[in-house]
């Protein structure tokens, strides 16, 4: 699997594509592989507050529940709502499933998350163990 | 008991053909099984599970134990530690079971197989393989009875589904048509003779568990040849995820869920296979004594009337949100397209229909309880 370069990754296996002061929000490819299949996913609502790092929702699978946490902080202004009905899509395909979308408070975040070069080879260690 | 520290994690003669094949590993009761195959080779939880439902799976299950008790005596010891009949057993015949504490909770819950005049086979669980075997030894040295733990000796492998009859019978030449469930036979099988292979297994599905030499070559042979004689069926290799989604649509306990040694026969609704007229077994007396005084909680089937997934350990509470029970298994479950979970709750919350509350991160999300098993086969 390649990573799009057109936008950051989190050590937490969330991607985060910035469109001037806003951004969307989904969760990578690793991620939606090690969970399995997706039959789950918690967005928060419209106008929630994200903080960068806190958890804003959940993803379960089949076998397992995990938290999704904010790549940056800022006010969610969209969901996904496909997803609440069709999480499969997000097994298929997690780069183009996004999961929110939200106006940036502070894009200066952004720059401690990872490239795509980068995030590939925190996760061919993390596989690797 | 020896000195020797166990091995941190141990692996099945399969290990390596699990890793070859891609599966996602995990750590379960001191193993490192498979707990899903990759989507790549058509796998994942939920292709694995529809497989074994529609058509046919195979799993691993060299971890299970297995202990032979043979002698003038081993009917006497296996009625002596086990709650169900044994003397019914005809030879070639099998009974779900259980080994109980005194206090009539679960050592383990088992299968019993009748091999010969004198000889069973109990076959048990990964997870209370060393206790099991202690237990049985300990609670069976009055009988003149030898009692074997074969644990290491085979490897183990369950063909489920209902084709898993079509696929099996291309490679034995046992009549397996003639075989029914909970029964077993023995035949040449994938050029090995004389190998068990019972209408057992753990998915509630038609299916074998066969008992096959645990070295790695004719393990890794056997399950290779398994595999391609099943594709004309679509065999799928299954992992330990389907396996806890398959059993638990189906209400089949699992030690430290449903069953263990603080919960008695009566609460788990194992009842049927608790033969009270048999007159001694261990936990009978305090079994009688439990009856007697009234059964305090029950097992109940949980589903899901909101959205939100039922997880282990997760607390049930009743409409107003008081805390009544927990969560034993809770998973959506993939046949029925539900969110399903087994939970103990008290009696006077178990009756079908009542409404309930599952607590997740915080929220009492509604679940009812419905009737039990979530999915039976048709025959």
């Amino acid at each position: 699997m390649s990573y799009p370069t057109d936008r950051k990754y989190t050590k937490e296996h969330e991607w985060i594509q910035v469109n001037g002061d806003s951004a969307t929000v989904g969760i990578t490819d690793y991620a939606q592989e090690s969970l399995g299949d997706i039959v789950f996913v918690e967005a928060p609502k419209v106008g929630t507050e994200l903080a960068a790092g806190k958890t804003f929702g959940t993803v379960e699978s089949v076998k397992a529940v995990s938290d999704l946490f904010a790549p940056a902080s800022g006010t969610v202004t969209e969901v996904n709502a496909d997803l609440a009905t069709s999480p499969e899509k997000v097994n298929q395909d997690a780069h183009g499933s996004w999961m929110l979308k939200m106006t940036l408070k502070n894009p200066g975040e952004l720059e401690g998350l990872l490239s795509a070069a980068d995030y590939e080879k925190f996760v061919a260690e993390e596989a690797g163990h | 008991m020896s000195s020797v520290e166990a091995p941190a994690i141990r692996k099945t003669a399969l290990n390596a053909i699990h890793r070859q094949m891609g599966a996602k590993m995990v750590e379960f009761n001191g193993w490192d099984m498979p707990v899903e195959y990759p989507a790549s080779i058509g796998c994942g939880i939920v292709n694995e599970h529809m497989a074994v439902r529609t058509g046919v799976g195979i799993f691993d299950v060299s971890h299970m134990g297995d202990i032979r008790l043979a002698g003038r005596q081993a009917l006497a010891a296996v009625q002596h530690i086990s709650m169900n009949d044994a003397s019914k057993l005809a030879i070639g015949q099998a009974q779900y079971s259980a080994l109980l504490y005194p206090q009539g909770t679960f050592v383990d819950d088992v299968i019993v197989h009748r091999l010969g005049e004198d000889e069973y086979l109990l076959v048990i669980n990964a997870g209370t393989r060393e206790k099991d075997f202690n237990w049985v030894r300990d609670n069976t040295r009055e009988f003149d009875c030898k009692v074997q733990n074969l644990s290491d000796d085979f490897t183990q492998i369950a063909i489920q589904g209902p084709k898993a009859v079509d696929l099996l019978q291309k490679l034995t030449d046992a009549d397996l048509s003639k075989v029914k469930f909970y029964w077993v036979t023995r035949g040449r099988l994938c050029g090995l003779s004389n190998i068990l292979m019972g209408r057992t297994g753990y998915t509630a599905e038609d299916g074998f568990e066969i008992y096959i030499p645990a070295d790695a070559e004719t393990s890794a042979r056997v399950w290779n040849e398994i595999l391609a004689a099943g594709k004309e069926f679509g065999v799928l290799p299954c992992g330990l995820g389907a396996r806890n989604t398959l059993r638990l649509e189906g209400r089949l306990p699992l030690y430290g869920h449903e069953i263990s040694d603080t919960i008695n026969v009566w609460e788990s609704g194992l009842d049927r296979f608790c033969k009270m007229e048999k007159p001694e077994f261990v936990g009978r007396e305090a079994l009688e004594k439990a009856k007697a005084a009234g059964v305090q909680r029950m097992l109940v089937g949980l589903e899901m009337t909101e959205r939100g997934i039922a997880r282990d350990d997760y607390q049930v509470q009743d409409e107003s949100g008081h805390q009544i029970g927990y969560v034993t298994s809770g998973s959506p479950a993939p046949f029925l397209k539900k969110n399903i979970g087994l939970a103990y709750v008290p009696v006077e919350h178990a009756a079908v229909g009542t409404k309930v509350k599952v607590e997740i991160r915080g929220q009492g999300v509604g679940a009812v309880v419905v009737p039990t098993p979530f999915y039976k086969r048709k025959r």
